[in-house]
């Protein structure tokens, strides 16, 4: 449905033919058009002193709600969306929404209600965050738990903050100045240390996919903050030596923190408090079926052991001897009380992102005990599967069984005539959204591929299918694997002119 | 048997599954985890279906008292406005929900596009270069802000407006443990004779209490010393206020929430980040620019990535990855809708209701309206009883639920700021002036008799 606009060129003023998918909300405004959503207030103008008021034209566009409803319908027809099929990223557990999930979440009681509300009008509100911070800390082995952070890189800073005031209690705080990340660990990792003012050292992998536990005693001083770990790590491996790595970092005083970004491969197969760490984020945009949202939000409730409970954000909710919620521990939705104490303080502007923390409440019990721990064994079950069709055709990063999500190498296609890129572009003419690319670092070419426990098995097959047909063609044909893809709405987009000559909002035409 | 309501495996789907992959048990896979920390009880209450789960979440929805159940004044940085009924229906559409942020931009051109619509739509509102694609809600991005201009100008002293909303610095305080930031908090006037080895001043306009501020001295002020400005705004207020843009500000930072986004408790809502297209290289979280593709078929695709987290690691300007997309996709729908002339309203009716409400309070005996100078759509109001009290008796006498009490909050205040909007009724109105007269009356009369 490729339609031809024009546009304004601004530089000579030249109309120009741009072909568009879609064109812009600007390029189908036209003056005078206008819906009647609200309407009054003209006397308002009297209120407002001359020298405050708007002098600048409000040049929002023009339109009526037809075509507002067409246009973002049109444009949501061009994503693809877990609701539309597989999308097999892996570190992103793409895996099924439920439906209940968002409509009790647009329940009136739980979206027309305030943030500052007095604690007695939202009792129901806050007894569904108590009891998902209880359900939480069983499902880590935890003891506490704050649901203030935004997404797990909130969680991250969060926690980092925790161990430099942990740190500083102990008279500590000025000599620890170094965060220890594995050079398999997420971006967000070593940036939230770097927020924190610490100093980042990188250790390598050994040669199966674990963190190299003779390089991180040689990284381990009495300066060490902490090490940030995820386990699963990002290749899809459980730590082998788990516990002598969170030892190691005990030893020198040090605290672990859980990336739980992969947590989907542990709900009921093992606790995170159980391993040796001092914490862990959720990202129950992963783990707990809430909606990506194109992006976001998440939510990434942080759960902690005893000892890091005192630097927990606040407020903290509570419940009373007469079975009452508050926020903090003042009795009164005033924040006076003991104030802040040892808390970091607080994160983000109120309690949490409560619309995703409803969604994450209701599939924890939806599915209950045994369905969290089948979801789990499926996932791993699911990506083991797929992994046992696709080892011949593509290289495996570290061969031995994985967790939920595992990572190949497209090295021997790249010598061959194709990336991992072209294959992942490939992927999408085969109707697939691509896997995770070029990441794990530690791996060349690579293709993170998580399924996740809600594709079913004739979907697995047909993946593989697709992965193996690709694998084929770039034996014999690597260039029609180059173009690709064909069928998406678009051919490859040109980011390298998008970054250089940066257009970040439409021009308005004159 | 499924106990997993989600899972399309059937036992005999399972059982083909292991034999594929060669073993009889998942446990085989899992020789890495230690034994005695494998498969560990929870604890966790048995499943539900799902008109079990609905439910229950109904029965706790209930024991919530909804904005709409009675008169409403409460506001500040999350307000109860009006959300056209086509907002929810595209924004939520599975297709934008559902997707991840686009990482593949030949097939999530929706999601792109709808970004760049957002960027464009805030940056015609704000009247600034750049608009980023989002940041999690107000508080976040006011302390994003502060890093941005520590980074460019290498100062680590943020000085921040006593008048910006207490959980916004609340925030920036938490933030700035991180890098060891020396925050001083001072009255709005109080701003210019701080700028010196400043990062920035930080000014909200209109401030907490609805007042407004002569921003320019301020910016000029920052300027003068090499210091930043960075203004707080409110999305409906720059409708009908000089936008930030206009008043040479360096960096815009607000709470997106009002723009078609349901109040929810806290959220998810969205952070509107903005700024001067110098400092765009500065700036954290994903910034979404035009190009084409191989075709000539114009496009979209996350562009300056260089700034961000999986580039750049511990060099990155931010950790920030999950953003609040959806809601940025929800304001772009919201303003689509309204239109110049339907935000115009809605800001305007919000502003003609509080000068009415306050009019009509200024009346009762008792009360009056502590503000200095001019104000927007919100105000303070003093009365002989603090404002905690007032805003429980309110409530409990009532069922008014009356703006927020600033004792704590805000030095040397203790008073209670009353928000309008254009979900405001006359009939609201009329029952907050009602029961604060009968309250202050009791008041007194209790005075008396003692």
């Amino acid at each position: 449905m490729k339609r031809i606009r024009t546009q304004v060129v601004p530089d000579d003023g030249v109309e120009t033919a741009v072909p568009a998918l879609e064109p812009l909300l600007i390029e189908i405004h036209e003056k005078g058009r206008a819906g009647r959503h609200v309407r009054g207030g003209d006397d308002a103008a009297r209120a407002i002193p001359a020298e405050f008021a708007r002098k600048a034209p409000l040049a929002l566009p023009e339109l009526t709600e037809p075509q507002v409803v067409r246009h973002f319908t049109h444009l949501a027809q061009m994503n693809y969306a877990v609701d539309t099929g597989m999308y097999p990223l892996g570190s992103c557990t793409m895996k099924y929404n439920p439906k209940v999930n968002d409509r009790v979440a647009s329940l009136p009681g739980f979206a027309d209600i305030h943030p500052t509300q007095p604690d007695d009008t939202v009792q129901g509100a806050l007894a569904l965050l108590f009891e998902l911070e209880r359900l939480l800390a069983k499902v880590t082995g935890m003891d506490a738990v704050t649901l203030m952070p935004a997404a797990g890189a909130q969680a991250e800073f969060t926690a980092i903050l925790m161990f430099k005031a942990y740190h500083a209690k102990r008279g500590e705080g000025a000599k620890r100045r170094r965060v220890i990340v594995p050079d398999t660990a997420h971006g967000t990792n070593p940036a939230s240390a770097a927020m924190c003012g610490y100093e980042v050292t990188t250790v390598k992998s050994d040669a199966h996919g674990n963190i190299d536990l003779a390089a991180l005693k040689t990284a381990l001083g009495d300066d060490v903050v902490g090490l940030m770990l995820t386990n699963p790590n990002t290749l899809g491996l459980f730590e082998e030596r788990l516990r002598e790595v969170c030892e190691a970092v005990h030893a020198v005083g040090g605290l672990v923190y859980g990336d739980g970004a992969n947590m989907n491969a542990l709900l009921g197969i093992a606790r995170p408090g159980d391993l040796g760490f001092d914490c862990i984020h959720i990202n129950v945009h992963k783990t707990f079926s809430t909606p990506h949202g194109a992006g976001g939000p998440g939510a990434g409730p942080l759960c902690v052991k005893t000892a890091l409970e005192p630097y927990l954000p606040k407020p903290r909710i509570v419940r009373d001897a007469e079975g009452a919620y508050h926020r903090d521990t003042s009795g009164t939705d005033r924040w006076r009380g003991p104030g802040l104490g040892e808390s970091i303080g607080q994160i983000r502007t109120f309690q949490g992102n409560f619309g995703v923390l409803v969604r994450a409440y209701t599939y924890m019990r939806t599915l209950g005990e045994e369905g969290l721990a089948e979801a789990s064994n499926d996932a791993i079950l699911a990506a083991n599967y797929l992994l046992a069709q696709l080892r011949d055709s593509y290289e495996v990063a570290f061969d031995r069984p994985c967790m939920h999500e595992f990572v190949l190498s497209a090295s021997r296609q790249k010598k061959q005539g194709a990336s991992a890129l072209d294959i992942a572009k490939a992927l999408i003419d085969e109707g697939f959204h691509p896997p995770t690319v070029y990441f794990p670092l530690v791996v060349s070419e690579a293709l993170m591929i998580e399924p996740t426990e809600t594709e079913p098995r004739e979907t697995l097959d047909a993946f593989a299918a697709a992965m193996i047909r690709i694998a084929d063609r770039v034996k014999t044909d690597p260039a029609s694997v180059k173009a690709a893809p064909q069928h998406a709405p678009l051919a490859r987009l040109d980011e390298v002119s998008a970054a250089r000559y940066p257009k970040l909002k439409w021009q308005r035409p004159t | 048997m499924n106990n997993n309501p989600y899972s399309p495996h059937t036992d005999a789907d399972r059982a083909a599954m292991l034999k594929r992959v060669g073993i009889k048990s998942v446990d085989e896979l899992l020789t890495a985890i230690p034994k005695d920390a494998l498969r560990p009880k929870l604890g966790l209450p048995a499943g539900l279906s799902e008109i079990e789960i609905q439910q229950h979440l109904e029965s706790l929805a209930t024991k919530n008292r909804t904005a709409s159940s009675g008169p409403f004044f409460l506001g500040g940085p999350v307000q109860r406005r009006y959300i056209p009924a086509a907002v929810p229906v595209l924004a939520l559409r599975g297709e934008f929900l559902t997707a991840y942020t686009p990482y593949q931009p030949e097939v999530s051109q929706g999601t792109l596009q709808a970004m760049f619509e957002y960027q464009s739509l805030m940056s015609e509102l704000l009247l600034m270069d750049v608009v980023n694609s989002s940041m999690y809600e107000g508080g976040s991005a006011v302390a994003e802000a502060a890093f941005m201009a520590v980074r460019a100008t290498g100062h680590k002293k943020v000085v921040i407006a006593s008048d910006v909303y207490y959980q916004f610095r609340r925030t920036l305080k938490a933030y700035a443990r991180g890098p060891e930031l020396e925050i001083v908090e001072v009255p709005t006037a109080e701003l210019p004779s701080q700028a010196d080895g400043a990062a920035c001043l930080i000014v909200q306009h209109p401030d907490a209490f609805g007042g407004l501020v002569d921003v320019r001295p301020i910016v000029a002020a920052a300027h003068a010393v090499g210091a930043l400005a960075i203004q707080v705004i409110e999305p409906h207020a720059s409708a009908l206020l000089e936008p930030p843009g206009a008043l040479g500000v360096d960096i815009a930072v607000g709470e997106g929430q009002p723009l078609g986004i349901p109040m929810s408790y806290g959220g998810p809502y969205l952070g509107i980040l903005a700024c001067r297209v110098e400092l765009v290289r500065q700036m954290p979280g994903r910034i979404v620019g035009e190009t084409h593709d191989a075709r000539g078929t114009r496009g979209f695709v996350n562009t300056l990535q260089t700034r961000e987290q999986h580039i750049r690691r511990e060099k990155a300007t931010s950790n920030i990855c999950t953003n609040e997309a959806i809601a940025a996709i929800t304001a772009s729908v919201y303003l689509a809708l309204m239109g110049p002339q339907g935000l115009r309203a809605a800001a305007s009716l919000s502003v003609s209701r509080a000068h009415e409400l306050a009019r009509r309070l200024a009346a009762v005996p008792g009360c009056s309206v502590a503000m200095s100078g001019t104000f927007l759509d919100r105000f303070a109001l003093r009365a002989p009883i603090g404002g905690f009290d007032l805003r429980w008796k309110l409530l409990r006498e009532a069922n008014i639920i009356a703006g927020d009490a600033t004792l704590d909050h805000y030095p040397g205040r203790d008073d209670l700021i009353l928000q309008c909007t254009e979900l405001t009724t006359e009939a609201d109105m009329g029952a907050l002036e009602v029961a604060m007269t009968r309250v202050l009356a009791d008041a007194r009369e209790k005075v008396a008799l003692r």
